[in-house]
């Protein structure tokens, strides 16, 4: 749908000027300039954590920009709400859809508008939803219950609801990460269909090949900046792969070639459903031996965390089998893989992997509490257990005011010290990390790598998911990566290089890869 | 100008000590506009209430014994508040343990030996409450019905139990309601006035759960659990488990108080055993702050506040409800309070943007 | 001719019964559907019931009386809309603390309001009321004609409950409130206050509580006595699940409830003895299968109108 217009001709609808956004420890916008067209559609790439939607919030009115300016249709605008936003056109689909599932299509597509009658004329409002979602290729029908339809559908009522609303600048955030490959293929369609109605269209993605098919423009950030932007027809996915992730290797790490043992993970042909129980494992089959590191490559979202879960047994895997030492723990309880020597690091740090409201030192001994010497018949030895976040806190260097400060008053980095002692204290067999340095700062993600290598050269084996193509290179002996829940490939980190990568994760498949060393392992061979 | 909410960067100790003093001065100054209203001078019905409370051995002992029931109960919810499991079914369960202790001490009297049936009864009582708070524990835990609602239910249904068998079942003859008085083996001992041996049971309790709490494995995974249960799955507890047995525990203690109540007090079954104290427990639960050694002294100022009411009704000629009315303001601007331990407030100028870098952002606009 | 007799009598004391209960109940429904718990009724009809007799006796207007009632409802429902909605304080604990401080309340007004002849109390004194207003034709169909030998404040019920439901269903008010406790993210997002939905409708459920508390002084049972409500308020919070969130089904269980006791008075009168305790458990238990199902089969709830966010403190989170 690459319009023939290549450069624009006439003045942006819209104009972001030295966005700067800060959080407490990250920048995450930092003086990005970003310009839309009217009937163009602009692709924002960029990793998890580049900043695409805070940008976007900022423009929708959730977030204030510490500074820069905002310009739509040529004027100055301050965004302070949604509502602001809407005024001037301006909407935005949410990853996580705002609708009212007990109600009607209609009802959602009404509710909060301002000038609504106080008896509104459902058949009316009916009337014009069917003639806009003809003439947008939006169908559905008004009358029927969110809860009834499918994801794509409920995309749908949301594209409805800001065109009802009369919005000229739609903004879409991951719009495809919840959709069948075929709800996406359609959405390609409504975007030409919404461009060619002389609407503009920003849509956020991390995909490369979303941003060839849909988009006239492309923005990559990187870090919160802008590294380049380019007419989508004159970039190819390489190009973009390489500004997406960067160039430049951050570490070194002294490492000794891998010595691998015996297996110690076995996954055979694993099928797992996500939270919306739509397909996220789909024959997944995978080795671990003693004494290596397995990288996981992949664009988030395509099945590394369930990957991570079905291991530990947090979620239920349908088919296929799991086996660590050669016991067969398939739909095990997490407490028995704990007992078999699994030690997670989730990527969620703060919801899963800590107690906020709870010390440090508790928090170091949630693993070892249930037996001698930390406790013995059911009680708690508290002396131990101070001995033992003392002594942790100390080898892990963790930075707490004292061992019974609350862990929710650290910093990430130290939270993550602090699961990450828990768990490599714990650790028997087989250590699982998920996005283990995401968020932290230089010195910190370097003791987190270095804890890594240090558990394989102790004999275990290690599952290291990151999106970090720099980190997996460094740090892991081999490397598979995933694309929407299957193994593309498993690449010897050694030989590897980070395009052959990028061109995985962007979906080719491992003999499309010029000189690529190997193809998927036979697991258990 | 904006007020404007963030959160804090730690909970505010100074937050944590004012609340409570200056909630119960807020309290006594409300309960004051009312006293003036009424006609009567604020501070000398105070003094009257503290007087006719603390003041003589009379007081004591009857402040003891609305407080039993109080402190055991209140250590039943606050058990299951650890777990974020809103208990409302206290009344319930203090209930139909009183209907179990009763059963024990007029039925089984004849065909067991006597120095069991008081053991018995207590122990009677405490299955009862556990029963009774484990069935919506159990819909809980495997189908995940809100048990608010079902505690709350069960409570109804408990108590129309109750009633039927005195007004009915059980009634003695010759009475209008009541049953026959229990053997006098069936009694709980007193130690003064009405004051019983229940007491003990409350402190020791009281005790062993603070200990629990602190030092127990159980204990450790309960304060998991309630403070994050995804962690607590992810750490390998099992949640149902934990919920259903902790849940029967606090039933238990419910259940016990029901079952002193009328091994102690009134030593038949008769009206009188729900008059509320299953729900007065859970705003002694919640302004002790979950803890079992405060649960033991709110209960106690609930108590007073309940005798003294009593007291100025004799003395004063002012309506005993003065207590009740105090105990239902004390928690109203606690709660309100409570918001500053977490958050701070903030006055805010529109004019100006807030300054880049600072926590301002995390926050949330309270007015407009 | 007997029988129709004896339902058009046990009708008459439902319809009498369940009107304090229709007026409650629809309050509270409100309240819920903005996502706002409320467990306070119970305190809430005490105090407006001796509020209300209090005006009737020395004003003689009972109408003023309602109003006096309303303002009583409304306020104790602003204490808790306040508490829950701007301090986020937990919802459970906030209503129980109305309940008992209302009910003390209510004691305490009880015994300070009364004229000094009768030591200040107003147990015992007579004062205006609402009789029974007969109509004359349509009070002689059988059985039907119960419902025309009420009181004023049941004939408003027949205006207010239809209003009720169309003001829920079928108003851009009702969709709004609906969404709040629905989905109060959502609604917010969509430009819906959502501080300012609750707190009205926690206001407005309150003071409709109050107008079944002046009906419990003024009508069902005139006068003032300790504990006048006999449970009333606690009986609201299972005729809301029982109602699945309805205004127009409220009525059914509030009937339902009435019923049972006007059922039981003469089945008792005509000298059967069905223990009516188990009677009486019947609808409590019947609402916890109700709880049950409705969780066990998710598809069902969207069609029961549970609100999804009934119980849950909503925070904007910004960044």
């Amino acid at each position: 749908m690459n319009s023939e217009r290549k450069t624009a001709p006439d003045t942006p609808v819209l104009r972001m000027q030295g966005i700067t956004k800060r959080f407490p420890g990250v920048v995450a916008n930092d003086r990005v300039d970003l310009e839309l067209y009217p009937s163009e559609v602009l692709a924002l790439l960029g990793e998890n954590g580049a900043g695409k939607s805070t940008l976007m919030n900022v423009l929708v009115g959730l977030y204030r920009p510490d500074a820069g300016e905002i310009y739509v249709r040529g004027e100055r605008v301050e965004i302070n709400s949604p509502r602001d936003a809407a005024m001037l056109g301006i909407g935005m689909v949410h990853q996580n859809f705002m609708l009212v599932p007990t109600m009607t299509v209609a009802q959602n597509v009404i509710l909060g508008i301002h000038d609504l009658a106080f008896v509104p004329n459902m058949r009316e409002v009916s009337q014009r939803i069917r003639e806009l979602s003809d003439r947008y290729h939006l169908q559905v029908d008004p009358r029927a219950y969110i809860w009834q339809l499918s994801v794509g559908e409920q995309q749908r009522v949301e594209i409805l609801k800001l065109i009802y609303r009369g919005a000229s600048i739609l903004i879409l955030d991951e719009p495809t990460a919840v959709l069948t490959p075929q709800e996406a293929e359609e959405l390609g369609g409504i975007l030409s269909v919404m461009q060619s109605e002389g609407k503009s269209v920003v849509f956020i993605t991390h995909k490369m090949g979303e941003v060839i098919a849909f988009s006239d423009r492309v923005c990559v950030l990187r870090q919160g900046a802008v590294v380049a932007t380019r007419n989508t027809e004159e970039t190819t996915p390489r190009d973009l792969a390489r500004l997406m992730v960067g160039r430049e290797l951050l570490f070194r790490l002294d490492k000794q070639p891998a010595q691998p043992g015996s297996e110690v993970l076995v996954l055979r042909d694993v099928y797992a459903t996500n939270d919306k129980a739509l397909p996220a494992l789909s024959g997944v089959s995978l080795a671990i031996r003693e004494g290596e590191i397995l990288g996981i490559a992949g664009v988030a979202g395509n099945g590394q965390q369930e990957l991570a879960e079905a291991i530990t047994g947090l979620r239920h895997i349908k088919s296929g089998e799991l086996h660590i030492n050669n016991a067969n723990l398939t739909n095990c309880t997490p407490l028995k893989a704990i007992e078999a020597g699994v030690s997670h690091i989730p990527a969620d740090r703060i919801r899963m992997g800590s107690v906020g409201d709870m010390p440090v030192a508790d928090n170091i001994a949630m693993k070892g509490y249930r037996t001698p010497p930390m406790s013995k018949h059911g009680v708690l030895n508290r002396q131990r257990i101070g001995d033992f976040a003392r002594r942790m806190i100390e080898a892990f260097q963790i930075a707490t005011p004292a061992p019974r400060t609350h862990v929710k008053f650290l910093s990430g980095g130290n939270i993550q010290k602090t699961i990450l002692a828990r768990e490599i204290d714990a650790c028997d067999t087989l250590l699982i990390a998920v996005y283990p340095s995401r968020g932290l700062d230089v010195g910190a993600t370097e003791s987190v790598r270095r804890r890594l290598i240090e558990q394989r050269d102790e004999g275990r084996g290690v599952l290291l998911i990151s999106e970090d193509l720099d980190e997996l290179l460094t740090v892991s002996d081999r490397i598979a990566v995933l694309y929407e829940g299957r193994v593309m490939g498993v690449l010897d980190a050694e030989n590897a290089d980070r395009e052959a990568l990028g061109l995985l994760m962007a979906g080719a498949s491992a003999e499309e890869l010029p000189g690529a060393s190997s193809a998927v392992d036979e697991p258990g061979a | 100008m904006k007020l404007v909410l963030h959160k804090r960067e730690t909970v505010s100790k100074r937050a944590v000590v004012l609340v409570p003093i200056v909630s119960f001065a807020v309290s006594l100054f409300l309960g004051g506009i009312l006293l003036i209203l009424s006609g009567a001078n604020p501070l000398v019905a105070y003094g009257a209430m503290f007087r006719g409370a603390f003041g003589s051995s009379v007081g004591w002992t009857e402040v003891l014994v609305k407080g039993i029931p109080l402190m055991l109960t209140g250590l039943g919810v606050a058990l299951a508040f650890r777990l974020r499991f809103w208990n409302i079914g206290a009344e319930g369960q203090l209930t139909l343990g009183a209907v179990a202790a009763s059963g024990v001490a007029l039925f089984w009297s004849q065909r067991l030996p006597s120095w069991t049936i008081l053991p018995l009864a207590i122990l009677a009582g405490c299955v009862a409450g556990a029963l009774w708070a484990g069935l919506p524990a159990v819909l809980k835990a495997v189908l995940k019905v809100d048990e608010t609602l079902t505690t709350l239910m069960l409570n109804y249904v408990a108590i129309l139990y109750y009633e039927h068998l005195y007004h009915v079942t059980w009634r003695a003859p010759g009475y209008n309601s009541g049953t026959e008085r229990f053997p006098e083996f069936a009694w709980l001992p007193r130690i003064a006035g009405r004051a019983h041996m229940g007491i003990f049971f409350a402190l020791i309790l009281a005790v062993v759960l603070w200990w629990m709490f602190k030092h127990s494995r159980w204990g450790f995974e309960l304060k998991i659990i309630g403070s994050n249960p995804t962690a607590a799955r992810y750490l390998g507890i099992s949640i149902a488990r934990s919920i259903v047995l902790t849940i029967l525990i606090s039933g238990a203690l419910s259940g016990l108080a029901g079952a002193l109540e009328v091994l102690g007090i009134a030593r038949r079954l008769q009206q009188g055993v729900a008059v509320g104290y299953g729900y007065t427990a859970i705003i002694i639960a919640w302004m002790a702050q979950l803890n079992p050694l405060g649960v033991i002294m709110v209960a106690m100022m609930m108590a007073g506040l309940l005798v003294g009411g009593d007291q100025i009704q004799m003395r004063m000629r002012l309506p005993a409800s003065v207590g009740v009315v105090l105990q239902g303001m004390l928690l109203l601007p606690m709660l309100a309070g409570s918001l500053f331990t977490e958050y701070a407030l903030e006055i805010k100028r529109p004019e100006k943007l807030p300054v880049a870098g600072l926590q301002q952002d995390v926050g949330k606009e309270a007015t407009g | 001719m007997g029988f129709a007799l004896l339902l058009t009598s046990i009708l008459t004391i439902t319809l009498r019964a369940g009107t304090s209960l229709i007026y409650a109940t629809v309050g509270e429904i409100y309240t819920e559907r903005s996502g706002i718990l409320n467990l306070g009724i119970e305190g809430m009809m005490l105090t407006s019931a001796v509020v209300a007799f209090g005006v009737a006796y020395y004003s003689g207007s009972v109408w003023l009386a309602v109003g006096a009632a309303m303002l009583a409802g409304g306020t104790l429902a602003s204490i808790h809309a306040f508490l829950t909605v701007t301090m986020r304080a937990n919802q459970v604990v906030s209503g129980l603390s109305i309940t008992i401080f209302g009910g003390g309340l209510a004691s305490f007004l009880g015994e300070r309001l009364g004229p000094a002849t009768n030591n200040y109390a107003l147990v015992g004194l007579v004062g205006p009321r609402f009789s029974a207003v007969v109509i004359p034709g349509l009070s002689e169909i059988p059985v039907m004609g119960a419902l025309f030998r009420q009181d004023m404040l049941t004939y408003v019920l027949y205006l207010l409950v239809p209003l009720a439901w169309a003001y829920l269903y079928k108003t851009r008010d009702g969709l709004n409130l609906r969404a709040v406790g629905e989905n109060p993210q959502t609604a917010d997002a969509m430009g819906v206050n959502v501080m300012r939905v609750r707190y009205l409708a926690t206001i407005i459920g309150g003071m409709l509580v109050g107008v079944g508390g002046a009906h419990l002084s003024l009508g069902y049972a005139p006068g003032w006595s300790e504990n006048i409500t006999g449970g009333r308020g606690w009986i609201v919070i299972p005729l809301v699940i029982f109602a699945m969130w309805n205004p127009a089904r409220a009525v059914l269980g509030a009937i339902l409830f009435g019923g049972i006791n006007a059922v039981q008075f003469r089945l008792q009168a005509g000298g059967t003895t069905v223990p009516s305790a188990y009677l009486n458990m019947l609808p409590y238990l019947a609402t916890i299968l109700v709880l049950v199902a409705m969780t066990s089969w998710e598809t069902l709830s969207h069609h029961i109108g549970a609100p999804a966010a009934l119980g849950v403190a909503y925070m904007r989170e910004d960044k």
